[in-house]
């Protein structure tokens, strides 16, 4: 079933030489499945990620022939309906937890108080629901954690709190803007295990932002490549090395492997027709059996 | 090869220093054309200006002949703004009084914002205990209310036009030194500052060559954003008496003239007021223009 | 070209003092790569301030091409042998300097004649071209800011690089010229890197050597066939190996 559908959508911002498109014309379902979006920056992925939350502020602008929520359509809701949208049924993760907590607040409050916002409720029932959540992404002392400033715990565990609060209010869908890449290597992969097992138990959709391939076609079902705001190839995640994009093929290459030492990495080259090719998707596999 | 001269100033890849400093310019000229209420701004002061360089040929009257027959006489096709108490022209001394404001503002931008720079930035990047002292001395300043303060150090020097400004470049800068301070101490640690190091440049370039520039552009908004209160200082001490000395046209000392007969005769204390209200309004804009264009925090990335 | 010995850097007076580096000694021969790995906060990016001279609380011995450094200011002598390539090239520019104002500057505090012929040579060692002499950084990519950087290393013609993170705010395919780049740059100039890099397999491409780090010591020197076929001798090491292969969903 499909939870979100995006048909053609664009953002453009005005610029002293004219109009800048940052995306131009995209097109996905989201269903209860792991969606990764890659691209390298300014490839427009966070802006989708924005756009579909109405988070684009003046002057840029954004239009979609179809942007809907299970059918309902959200482009362009104005900024009180689309509050409750955000937070309550799409949430967002955001690349640093040091920017999205408030630093005057405990972490306690914050969760308290985002959760009662939008499921409204005493506070006792409130609190108790955090200290739930706090326990289901795993911080092993909640109460003391509820006490605490945010400048108080480290990287990796401000990134559950924030994964946490946001997960709270069980929203439909969660998008992870890079959340994992301020983090280290290990508290990764912890961080990674918890929003899968949530993800999952819940039966929820995620699209998970990132400019790693590798991370990517590990953690989600399906990807989608965006390169210069359009989506140049849709592959499950699984087939990703047997990517056929040259543009995908090339981001895949220029990356160092320790089992595979080299003496000089391959350099993308970039070509113009990949800004406005058409889209590689999965389908065209049956038709070119081994490939283009 | 056919370029226009917007398209060789917009260039990104220009091809001579000269061009690449053009560009820059004129980057931020668009920028700043595009606030319409700057511009506002800007084209009063533009006004300003030119008609204190014309003072002489524009008015038309001697902002110091009295006619004591026409004193007091309201807004007419003779004296557009009317006559004070002496029966001078209002219109004329305004215009000679632009001169005046001239001045007091020219002068406290020169020094002010100079000092507050140079005490900021040093304490700043200096740290330790020239941070201290420095700061210490600048808490003291700022203890004291600026006006009384001015007329503190009018009161010994004793009352006159340059004294006045003097006092009041004195009191002014302790907020830029602050602002330099501010600046200083989130640039001091930048990776461009380090790898400057690297290259074996001493403190002296540094601050100069490297943490300057980026202090410089706050405090011209800065101050641009201040200048209305400095007029607005200068006409306190010329209201007070402190300032400006008879018959000199001061537009604070104008409005202190027409206080007494503000009840029966509103125009002689009003037309310099709002001469006064224009131009502080018309800083206010310019800075806020030029916040758009200097501030490197509102600068988009 | 540089010897580590016994070297403590911390931050602070007691009791708030923090220990970042703990008794660290290692050793990087002339013309060698050199990799510092480890999480971050394990004290491989203060181990390179230090050694620049961006830090001088440290105690133990830095020894550089046979001198002995002490914790206050370095010479002139120094900056001609050692230079460092920042993190953010973002960061590591100044925003109001042109390329040209950058790299002029630095070739005359480093005493260089012919500034105009080395500004033209130095852009087209890090592959800009003359075309970029002139720009500002707002005006540049992340890439090309960073091979400014580069450049601005190279202009002292040192001897030995410090390379902090060069490549981690940038895109892979950037990462990938970048790394080509201080490749060619090593095998052309003879220079000796000692790189800091969180990432396992940018250190595994550009080092022979390395040293992981964690909570400021240094738990393992190994060499870069040891991390490639995954057999150090520390637990700690193989955590990291392990992780950095990738996520394994559970």
């Amino acid at each position: 079933m499909t939870l979100l559908s995006v048909q053609n959508l664009r953002v453009s911002f005005p610029t002293r030489h004219g109009t800048f498109e940052a995306v131009r014309g995209i097109s996905f379902d989201l269903g209860r499945e792991r969606l990764g979006v890659v691209g390298e920056s300014g490839s427009g992925k966070s802006m989708t990620g924005r756009a579909i939350l109405g988070l684009v502020r003046p002057p840029g602008r954004v239009t979609a022939d179809r942007l809907d929520l299970e059918g309902q359509s959200i482009l362009n809701l104005p900024e009180r309906r689309m509050r409750k949208i955000r937070g309550r049924r799409i949430s967002m993760v955001m690349q640093d937890p040091k920017f999205s907590l408030n630093p005057v607040m405990t972490i306690g409050d914050q969760i308290v108080e985002a959760y009662r916002l939008h499921a409204g409720g005493n506070r006792a029932a409130a609190r108790q629901k955090a200290l739930d959540m706090l326990a289901a992404v795993q911080i092993r002392d909640p109460e003391r954690v509820m006490g605490a400033y945010p400048h108080e715990v480290s990287g990796g565990m401000g990134q559950r709190i924030m994964i946490a609060m946001m997960l709270a209010p069980d929203p439909e869908i969660l998008i992870a803007d890079e959340p994992t890449s301020a983090l280290d290597v290990s508290v990764r992969t912890e961080v990674l295990n918890i929003m899968d097992r949530l993800v999952r138990d819940r039966g929820m959709g995620v699209i998970f932002i990132s400019h790693d391939l590798n991370l990517v076609a590990q953690f989600c079902d399906r990807v989608l490549i965006m390169y210069a705001g359009r989506i140049v190839e849709t592959l499950p995640a699984k087939d990703l090395h047997q990517a056929r994009h040259p543009y995908t093929q090339g981001l895949l290459n220029s990356l160092p492997r320790l089992d595979a030492p080299v003496d000089r990495l391959p350099v993308l080259q970039r070509q113009d027709s990949w800004r406005n090719g058409a889209t590689i998707t999965e389908s065209l596999e049956t038709e070119f059996p081994g490939g283009l | 090869m056919n370029q226009t001269r917007r398209e060789w100033l917009l260039s990104d890849a220009p091809q001579t220093r000269r061009q690449a400093r053009m560009g820059a310019l004129y980057q931020g000229w668009l920028t700043f054309r595009g606030n319409k209420l700057a511009m506002l701004g800007l084209v009063v002061l533009v006004l300003l200006i030119a008609m204190a360089i014309l003072a002489p040929w524009i008015a038309p009257q001697s902002p110091f002949a009295q006619d004591l027959a026409n004193r007091l006489q309201p807004p007419s096709a003779a004296h557009w703004l009317g006559t004070d108490h002496l029966g001078r022209d209002i219109l004329s001394r305004l215009i000679h009084g632009s001169r005046i404001t001239l001045f007091i503002v020219g002068t406290v931008a020169l020094i002010a914002p100079v000092i507050g720079l140079f005490i900021g930035t040093v304490a700043g990047f200096a740290g330790g205990w020239v941070d201290q002292v420095l700061m210490r001395i600048t808490d003291i300043f700022l203890a004291f209310p600026k006006l009384i303060l001015a007329l503190a150090f009018v009161a010994a020097l004793g009352a006159s036009i340059t004294n006045a400004v003097l006092a009041l470049a004195l009191t002014a800068w302790p907020p830029y030194a602050r602002l330099a301070r501010a600046e200083t101490l989130t640039i001091r640690n930048a990776d461009f500052i380090a790898a400057a190091r690297l290259q074996g440049a001493g403190p002296l370039r540094l601050l100069v060559k490297h943490i300057w520039p980026l202090c410089i552009s706050s405090l011209i908004v800065r101050v641009a954003l201040d200048m209305a209160g400095i007029i607005l200082s200068a006409a306190g001490l010329g209201f007070l008496g402190l300032g400006a000395q008879p018959p000199m046209p001061e537009w604070g000392a104008m409005i202190s003239d027409g206080r007494t007969y503000i009840l029966d005769f509103w125009w002689v204390a009003a037309m310099p007021g709002i001469a006064i209200f224009i131009v502080s309004m018309a800083f206010n804009l310019l800075g806020d223009g030029l916040r758009d264009v200097l501030d490197p925090k509102g600068a988009k990335e | 070209m540089l010897t580590v010995d016994h070297l403590n850097v911390w931050f602070g007076h007691p009791p708030d003092r923090v220990d970042a580096v703990k008794d660290a000694s290692f050793t990087v021969a002339q013309g060698e790569s050199f990799g510092l790995v480890g999480e971050s906060g394990s004290g491989k990016s203060t181990i390179l301030r230090a050694i620049a001279g961006l830090i001088d609380t440290w105690s133990g011995t830095i020894d550089v091409a046979g001198k002995f450094l002490t914790a206050r200011r370095r010479d002139r002598a120094f900056y001609k042998t050692v230079q460092m390539v920042f993190q953010d090239p973002y960061a590591s520019l100044h925003p109001r300097h042109s390329v040209d104002a950058v790299l002029s500057e630095t070739l005359r505090l480093q005493g260089m004649d012919d500034i105009d012929r080395r500004i033209a040579r130095l852009l087209d060692d890090v592959g800009l071209g003359r075309g970029f002499r002139f720009r500002y950084p707002h005006q540049l990519s992340g890439g090309q800011r960073q091979r400014v950087a580069i450049a601005r290393a190279l202009a002292a013609e040192p001897r030995l690089l410090l390379l902090d993170e060069p490549t981690s705010a940038l895109d892979v395919s950037v990462q990938a010229e970048i790394l080509n780049l201080l490749s060619d740059l090593r095998a052309e100039h003879g220079l000796t890197y000692v790189m800091v890099s969180h990432d396992l397999a940018v250190v595994g491409h550009m080092c022979d050597r390395l040293a992981v780090m964690q909570g400021g010591r240094i738990v393992e020197v190994m060499a870069v066939d040891v991390l490639r076929q995954g057999t150090p001798q520390q637990d700690y090491t193989r955590q990291l190996i392990a992780a950095s292969e990738g996520y394994a969903r559970a």
